[in-house]
């Protein structure tokens, strides 16, 4: 009977997903349950392209059976990280924790190394996002472009058809960048309506403080509003799960650290965050963490502070709105991924919804499958994208609502994107937005 | 001996380019089933969209003697469709339409690459009912299911996969296509080579087609989870529930260690204080479902149960049902590697199985987690392990031995849905006997003389 043994690591070789615990890979058992929850084994029907096959290969690098190559990046990359093969899995296998560390693997091997990849990375992950105050001003500069009615005058001048249509195509889903960010918007500390029962530290993110940033205004509103001071620094950082899930595991490292300083986590009752993706992976600082001496016990803390607005409203409980002040309306709920699997939050944003009078929740068929939008997936993958957004798109039509509510930044500039797409009247907000608009109705 | 470039380009001819896998990467992914510890590499992964596509594969596997191994999703757990070396491994999930529901006759024709899901889903959708499910429905194909025959949680009522098969389309080894079976209920013509093809695990022929029996939809069901202070009490009341002549459509039962596992996935809230669970249904008109579940409740209670709890409505029979079919999986939790089996007594002797089970554990200091079928006497005893521990794998090994040595004695069988694939094939002979063996290897011969489809399993 033919077994698997893994043969003896290299003496000196480090690689990220050899010095993982095996037990992680072992885990899987290949029972399959993950196949049918997997957009991309649906899509193609090839095993690679599961979570299974992904395994399978993560497994064949720590035992020395395959070298990582440009197939096995191209895979990791292929894959949405939507974790919905999270939910599905019955043995528990930790796909997150997986397929962070095979990207890195993949990128520590430099197999998909060309120097306009590198560059863009380079550019994006280790200068851009690693600085709010760079991000701010590039989109300072995009918010001129936009308002200076220079974006219009562009499209309609045709000169857009000098570029590469994949240029073009990017151009048209370029968000619209908030006239003020979101320092702008709210104060260092804004004191509660109310007594003060709680102190809570509110992430502004980074490219939710650019593109969303009505929507951290609106959640500080809402805490105020829950007997919450919140703590509002006016200089942010990105979370680092952009870097965690592009193989940039270090740099995830320095931004986990700098939070960890900047929100010292024994001084709030909880650390809010209102994006899905953020949310999940500032979870798991411990994790990333590990063994970091000075870190690892505050990063512990930090896990356990860390709270996602609707986890934290449904835990203290809802403060009423009055029952006149909304008008009616109706609404369907998509749950981002990194919410619905990644964090196990789905009662919750149904829960702040069902808070609003007149609002009539109707559920959304496939309510927990992606997008296409899952991170810059969109941008490195459109077609497979943009086959997840047709098929959201025609379920949000069946339901005839004329707003979706969604919980993540990604999640919200595709499905807009997608309503441009095909001249639908959708408004798409964040649940908590909602819920603030109806506060502001209701008397104080 | 890896394939040729000739062979590849004439696969890549026949199926199209795109339909034929060849690279590392794309293989290594087919290189288990969703047995433990099994492990080889294929030759090449095939993907066909029709029977002619299947005709034509076959044909030129069988000229140039190459073996072909047929897989759907690859959820078996026999090694059944775990692949040769260097195979062709022609995969059949593409072939993934249904053809046909015909209500004047209640039956359903489908490709083989529909998940059972579907199929249930679609009996549904017409107020029918297709009751095999097995454990992994969701994603395991019909085609695979025919061939080895699965079994399922609704066994005890219903009966398993071949009960409900009433035709289908076969092509042989040598490329010629077979239809065998139709929609008359009653047809005794020639030998039953239908019932040779179901369970023959790929063996003899490539199932292309099913023509499945439907039945009309239950009316009523009701679901019950009773919770017993030991495992013999849960036997007894299985078999005090059968000697009253009611056969329920589900009786499974979940030990200590199967329960924590599912609940920690599930987390339905399932009762965690106890040895051991069954969790019982009882579907059919209203009157009897009532009359039924009392009676059951009574036989439980006559047999010492801590508790019994009926589930409120739908979602939560659903929920609890569900959390059962993920036992097997959930049991991955407490060690990396599971090794199941299903070892299959006369329900009179469950009890006396499951205690032999127990002490063969402590014999030899393995640790296990028993779940099963209750109802029909099919036990999946699984051991947790770590498949690097050589010393503990090798006592699995001797233990297995033992169990099935018992359930032979007992009455039993060495297989009740699983298949014998690679990992069972040496309990094979000595269960069958001489005479059955010869049969069975000269009808192989007869259907396959090249001996390319799934070489080797089941027995040589």
């Amino acid at each position: 009977m033919p077994t698997t043994s893994p043969s003896p690591r290299p003496p000196g070789a480090h690689s990220h997903l050899k010095d993982l615990d095996y037990s992680v890979v072992q885990q899987c058992m290949h029972c399959g349950l993950c196949l049918p929850t997997c957009p991309t084994y649906d899509a193609t029907k090839i095993e690679r392209n599961s979570p299974r096959g992904r395994i399978a290969l993560m497994r064949a690098i720590a035992d020395d059976r395959l070298e990582p190559t440009a197939a096995f990046a191209d895979e990791m990359y292929f894959c949405l990280g939507c974790l919905a093969c999270m939910t599905a899995c019955p043995a528990g296998v930790n796909y997150a924790e997986l397929f962070e560390h095979a990207r890195a693997e993949a990128e520590q091997s430099g197999v998909l190394n060309a120097p306009r990849r590198t560059a863009i990375r380079k550019f994006t992950l280790e200068w851009l996002f690693m600085d709010q105050r760079r991000l701010q001003w590039v989109g300072a500069a995009m918010r001129l472009y936009q308002q200076l009615g220079l974006q219009t005058l562009v499209r309609k001048s045709g000169v857009l058809h000098l570029f590469p249509k994949r240029l073009r195509e990017l151009e048209v889903m370029t968000p619209a960048i908030q006239s003020k960010f979101s320092d702008e918007l709210i104060s260092p500390v804004t004191p509660p309506v109310g007594p003060k029962k709680y102190r809570v530290a509110m992430l502004t993110g980074c490219a939710q403080d650019l593109i969303f940033s009505d929507v951290n205004r609106d959640t500080v509103e809402v805490l105020a509003r829950n007997g919450c001071e919140v703590v509002t620094p006016p200089e942010q950082l990105c979370c680092g799960s952009l870097h965690a899930h592009n193989g940039e595991w270090e740099l995830a490292q320095q931004l986990a650290r700098k939070q960890i300083n900047q929100f010292p986590p024994e001084k709030f009752d909880a650390i809010i965050t209102n994006a899905a993706g953020c949310g999940s992976h500032l979870k798991h600082y411990a994790k990333l963490l590990a063994g970091d001496p000075a870190y690892e016990k505050r990063a512990h803390l930090w896990d356990d502070k860390l709270k996602d607005i609707h986890e934290w409203l449904a835990h203290i409980g809802i403060a009423p709105v009055a029952n006149n002040a909304a008008p009616p309306q109706v609404v369907t709920y998509h749950e981002a991924c990194h919410l619905c699997h990644g964090q196990k939050i789905t009662a919750q944003p149904r829960q702040v919804l069902r808070a609003i009078p007149n609002l009539k929740l109707v559920e959304l068929p496939e309510s927990t499958w992606c997008c296409g939008s899952a991170g810059i997936y969109n941008l490195i993958q459109p077609e497979m994208a943009n086959d997840l957004l047709d098929r959201k798109m025609k379920h949000i039509r069946s339901t005839r609502v004329k707003i979706v509510a969604t919980a993540n930044p990604g999640c919200l500039l595709q499905i807009i994107n997608g309503a441009k797409r095909e001249n639908l009247p959708l408004r798409v907000a964040h649940p908590i937005t909602l819920l603030a608009e109806a506060y502001r109705q209701s008397p104080s | 001996m890896p394939l040729g470039e000739n062979i590849l380009s004439t696969l890549r001819q026949i199926v199209g380019r795109e339909n034929v896998l060849t690279e590392r990467e794309d293989l290594i992914p087919y290189s288990f089933d969703g047995t433990a510890a099994l492990q080889q590499m294929p030759g090449c992964v095939v993907f066909a969209l029709s029977t002619a596509h299947v005709v034509a594969v076959v044909k030129l596997a069988n000229e140039a003697k190459l073996s072909v191994v047929t897989r759907g999703s690859g959820t078996g757990l026999s090694g059944g469709s775990l692949p040769n070396r260097d195979c062709i491994v022609l995969c059949t999930v593409r072939m993934d339409k249904i053809l046909e529901l015909d209500r004047a006759n209640l039956t359903l024709l489908t490709e083989p690459g529909v998940t059972t899901l579907r199929i249930a889903d679609a009996a549904t959708d017409a107020n029918l009912f297709y009751p095999p499910d097995p454990g992994s429905m969701k994603i395991s194909t019909i085609g695979g299911n025919v061939a080895e025959n699965s079994g399922g949680l609704r066994g005890l009522k219903y009966g398993v996969t071949r009960n409900y098969v009433m035709g289908m389309e076969v092509v042989l080894p040598n490329g010629e296509v077979m239809w065998l079976g139709n929609k008359c209920v009653k047809d005794v013509a020639g030998y039953s080579l239908k019932d040779l093809f179901i369970g023959s695990e790929g063996t003899l022929g490539v199932i292309t087609k099913v023509l499945l029996r439907l039945i009309p939809k239950p009316t009523a069901k009701k679901t019950m989870v009773a919770t017993f202070s030991q495992m013999d009490h849960a036997a007894e009341a299985v078999s005090a529930i059968i000697a009253a002549q009611i056969i329920p459509c589900t009786l499974e039962f979940l030990d200590r260690m199967t329960i924590h596992c599912v609940e920690d996935y599930a987390k339905i809230g399932l009762p965690l204080d106890c040895e051991a669970l069954l969790l019982m249904e009882t579907d059919g008109h209203p009157a009897v479902v009532a009359d039924e579940a009392t009676r059951m409740e009574k036989c439980c209670r006559d047999c010492g149960c801590l508790e019994v709890r009926v589930a409120q409505d739908e979602t939560e029979a659903n929920k609890l049902a569900s959390a059962r079919r993920s036992a097997f999986s959930a049991l991955a939790r407490v060690a990396p590697t599971t090794i199941l089996e299903d070892a299959t007594v006369p329900r009179s002797e469950l009890a006396r199985m499951i205690r032999f089970v127990a002490a063969i554990a402590k014999k030899y200091d393995l640790k296990i987690g028993t779940f099963g079928h209750m109802g029909d006497g099919n036990l999946h005893p699984t051991f947790l392990t770590d498949e690097r521990n050589h010393a503990e794998m090798h006592r699995i090994e001797e233990a297995f031995k033992e169990i099935f040595a018992e359930a032979i004695r007992l009455g039993g069988t060495i297989t009740g849905e699983h298949g014998i694939g690679l990992a069972k094939k040496s309990f094979l002979p000595g269960f069958l006997g001489d005479a059955q063996m010869r049969v069975l290897r000269e009808l192989r011969r007869a259907l396959d003389p090249n001996g390319i489809l799934n070489p080797g399993k089941m027995f040589d």
